[in-house]
């Protein structure tokens, strides 16, 4: 792991390689800045040295040769987080060569780590980090079979979160699961056999001496491993999972079998929300899912997100659809949350801190605190609102280069546009 | 049933609902609807209601202009004013509008609710006849499930008109119909009246890869073109062998055979002589090109290029065919044929001389904030120098999407004497905060946002256990 760690680190260099290199320091002035940590809401300057934040206060010093950015009338907040998503394993959502988030072997293969096909050059890195994300969880995506084609299991396989620098962080791991109806093609037709196959992967795991030589058994022997290794770390298990009786189930069998369980979707969540406090289980929701797209969500409402926080269930956001494209629009989702009941800064720590601190690295990002890596948007205005646009993004306190292939795109046009020609 | 919808519409008066029976009188046999009548009409009427006087609000009229502290008035349905200081009828109703900004109803060009409703089961999967690369004898209306729970949750967003298309899958998918998005247990109910029919159209990847997959024509691009191509041209037959034959009978020739009806020519020769609006499925800008040619090559127009994902590109291009880009304000990259989509899209298309935007959803979610996405395109517009103000932004998912529609004298402004299609937000519907407070149809109050109703409007979500405890959509 250290290994793809450091090529990754290497690869890196392309995407940014071209920009000028950062000043050692960086003195972001006079700006309204949500560190979403102890400090709360502070108005006045941030100061990046050394890809750190090394101070947040009023009428800081700019050390010598440091940049000073005038963020006058202008919003700092943490990196945001992109959700679970397929970024920089998926090109072309519908073109099978270009996407390497699911795995059909039909086979049960918790060892299935799809962080090492993440492509830190794709085009969607750069697209939605200058739309102010900075990290996203990579997931892999169970898919049905059909026909003679194997599918998928419920159990989809590993995950990692990536910084949009193109970095995957070893320490993010997350196993991830699909249960519910959505997954009943994964288990043989029903979503009580979800449970069935848990159980026995966890018992050829926790107690091998059980099983005879002849015994048919789902996992490899990497794949016990792998979840072992989850289990005893007290990694976290992403139940993709909706309905409310699901997610009891679910809370249940996290609580019996000692799984650090995330609930993701959630549709139903808030139906549940006194037993998801009280089992301390936080969701990853969607805060636009308000329709009863099948049976498993026909609770769906826009004020989930307000419903599961006002019960004190930690909540984080991701867009239902795993996709790669459009993840930026995620502080737009935040946004409606807020506008049915959320409050704005609750909404702020769905994007940063509480994810950061479900998978498990909230001692490196998602809050602005002295120490940190300084991973942070410089926004137009208010974060949360459409017509705000991020102006600056810096990420381990390297500034981002604002372009990507769609500015390239639009500044040819736009060009042509102007000259009247664009035909 | 008649009686049904005027107890649905609570203030139906006496005098309408007394009105002449439409159907027959039950003796004797069923006589067919008279030639050339509209078959399936629309059975919507619009209810009476007192007026309404909203006061002192920031409007935003549709036609580019922004009145601040004006007042709106309806009367019978219909804008009557917009001005200020204007004088509140006898029995008027009268809204404070300070603080609260007023549109016309939005309206959705592209959309796939009831045909594609929710939930997403087999059982309701209608949008497109996929078994045939041309189906323009088919009428997106007849897959219309009225319950669909998204209609009420679009309704919340302020749309009031939308377009229900078939799916892309086909090259010639068949008819559209536009519906007023009220309550009704039929789509007639819904039916906006004299609305014509679209023909939904599609380019690129879609028709290829169904039918390529399944190992028939069409399987590329090209094969995508002499597809419509024949089409056209069998339909160009058609019409020259009416107007043969009508001809022949205007002569007095008792012995002309009548040409034998046929529902896909049907469609296609009326879409031939503009009676129904093309709308057509393009992502890339050279597919736009190659059907704007088409479309000179049989005489036809285009009304509107839906998704447009490289509008941009050519952007004069459109604007000097006029026609209209129908477009997502970020979405891009899910196929190839989107990879090319930028946040500027939009804002280049109205940029261009004469240029026609809309902003479209395709989508249950996106129809429900098409405010939202209008504000994102501005603010991407503005960040590259185009001078775009809300008044501007408004025309994407107002008047332009009803000029594309060709309902633009019915609906779309608030010009005086249109149907009162109107939404009262409480902030500027640019923001993300932004909530429809009331949703007018007609005049009709259909949205009440301080008043929201004590059991949802599709019967779907109607007893549901799981909807208990006052989840709205």
């Amino acid at each position: 792991m250290i290994a793809v760690a450091t090529v990754l680190a290497v690869l890196v260099q392309s995407p940014l390689g071209s920009a000028p290199a950062s000043a050692a320091s960086v003195l972001i002035r006079g700006g309204t800045i949500h560190t979403i940590g102890a400090d709360g809401v502070v108005a006045g300057d941030v100061l990046i040295t050394d890809g750190r934040i090394a101070a947040i206060g009023s009428n800081l010093a700019a050390p010598p040769a440091a940049e000073i950015i005038d963020a006058a009338g202008r919003v700092v907040t943490p990196g945001l987080f992109g959700g679970v998503s397929h970024l920089g394993v998926e090109e072309i959502g519908i073109e099978p060569t270009e996407g390497d988030y699911a795995l059909a072997l039909g086979e049960m293969r918790p060892e299935f780590d799809v962080t090492l096909a993440f492509n830190p050059n794709s085009a969607s890195i750069a697209v939605n980090r200058v739309g102010g994300v900075t990290f996203a969880v990579l997931a892999p995506t169970a898919e049905a079979g059909s026909g003679d084609q194997p599918g998928g299991t419920i159990i989809a396989g590993q995950g990692a979160v990536v910084t949009l620098d193109g970095n995957v962080s070893p320490a993010g791991r997350a196993l991830f699961v699909n249960l519910g109806g959505d997954a009943n093609a994964l288990s043989g037709g029903s979503r009580a056999a979800q449970y069935m196959l848990l159980r026995q992967a966890l018992l050829e795991v926790r107690a091998p001496d059980r099983l005879q030589a002849s015994d048919e058994r789902l996992l490899t022997p990497l794949g016990r491993q792998t979840l072992l290794e989850f289990i005893e770390r007290g990694s976290p298990f992403v139940f993709d999972v909706d309905r409310a009786s699901d997610i009891r189930q679910v809370v249940a069998f996290a609580r019996r079998e000692k799984l650090r369980a995330v609930i993701a979707g959630g549709a139903e969540a808030w139906l549940v929300a006194r037993e998801l406090k009280s089992a301390d289980v936080p969701v990853l929701l969607d805060p636009l899912d308000n329709l009863p797209a099948s049976f498993d969500k026909v609770g769906a409402t826009l004020e989930n997100a307000a419903r599961l926080q006002k019960a004190g269930v930690t909540i984080a956001f991701s867009f239902r659809d795993p996709q790669a494209y459009n993840i930026r629009k995620i502080r737009q989702a935040a946004g409606n949350a807020v506008a049915h009941g959320l409050p704005p800064e609750a909404a702020l720590a769905a994007m940063t801190r509480n994810p950061a601190a479900i998978f498990g690295v909230a001692d490196r990002t998602g809050t602005l605190e002295v120490g940190r890596s300084a991973d942070l948007v410089l926004w137009s205005g208010d974060p949360l609102e459409v017509t705000t646009l991020a102006e600056r993004v810096f990420i381990g306190g390297q500034a981002i280069p604002m372009r990507s292939r769609q500015t390239e795109l639009r500044d040819r046009y736009l060009e042509r546009l102007r000259r009247g020609a664009a035909r | 049933m008649k009686l049904l919808t005027c107890l649905l519409a609570l203030a139906c008066a006496l005098s309408a609902c007394a009105s002449k029976p439409e159907k027959p009188e039950k003796s004797g046999a069923p006589s067919a609807r008279a030639a050339g009548a509209e078959p399936y009409p629309s059975t919507y009427r619009v209810p009476q209601r007192p007026p309404v006087l909203i006061r002192s609000a920031t409007v935003l009229t549709g036609t580019g202009a922004r009145v601040d502290a004006a007042d709106v008035l309806i009367v019978d349905g219909r804008i009557s004013a917009v001005g200020s200081g204007l004088a509140a009828p006898d029995g008027a109703q009268v809204i404070e509008g300070q603080g609260r900004w007023v549109t016309p109803g939005l309206i959705d060009v592209h959309s796939h609710l009831g045909v594609y409703p929710s939930p997403a089961v087999q059982g309701n999967d209608d949008g497109n006849e996929s078994t045939d690369p041309v189906t323009a004898n088919v009428w997106a209306e007849h897959s219309v499930w009225p319950q669909d729970p998204g209609f009420a949750a679009a309704l919340a967003g302020g749309v009031t008109t939308l377009q229900i298309l078939p799916g892309s899958a086909n090259l010639i998918g068949g008819r559209s119909v536009v519906l007023k998005n009220v309550v009704s247990a039929t789509y007639q109910g819904m039916k906006f009246p004299g609305a014509p029919q679209g023909l939904k159209m599609a380019c690129g990847e879609n028709p290829k890869r169904v039918y390529g997959g399944k190992d028939k024509f069409p399987s590329t691009r090209m094969g995508n073109v002499a597809g419509y191509r024949a089409q056209w041209m069998e339909a160009q037959e058609y019409i020259r062998d009416q107007q043969e034959y009508e001809k022949k009978v205007a002569d007095g020739d008792e012995d002309a055979e009548p040409v034998k009806r046929d529902a896909r020519l049907d469609t296609l020769a009326a879409a031939l002589k503009g009676e129904i609006l093309v709308h057509q499925h393009c992502y890339r800008a050279d597919e736009m090109a190659t059907v704007l040619d088409m479309a000179d090559e049989f005489g036809y127009r285009v009304s509107a290029f839906h998704h447009a994902a490289e509008a941009y590109k050519i952007a004069n291009l459109l604007a000097e065919h006029g026609v209209c880009g129908a477009m997502w304000a970020d979405w891009w990259g899910f196929k190839m044929e989107a990879y090319d989509g930028i946040e500027e899209n939009i804002a280049m298309v109205d940029a261009a001389p004469g240029g026609c935007a809309i902003v479209h959803s395709d989508s249950e979610e996106g129809i429900q904030r098409l405010n939202q996405e209008a504000g994102k395109a501005m603010a991407h517009g503005v960040n590259v120098g185009f001078a775009i103000a809300p008044e501007r932004a408004i025309t994407w998912i107002t008047a332009n999407p009803a000029k594309s529609l060709g309902i633009l004298e019915h609906t779309g402004t608030l010009e005086a004497g249109k149907m009162a299609d109107v939404v009262l937000w409480n902030a500027n519907p640019f923001s993300v905060y932004a909530l429809a407070d009331q949703v007018y149809i007609d005049g009709a109050l259909r949205y009440d946002r301080a008043h929201p109703p004590a059991a949802p409007d599709s019967d779907f979500s109607l007893g549901q256990a799981a909807t208990a405890g006052g989840a709205r959509p």
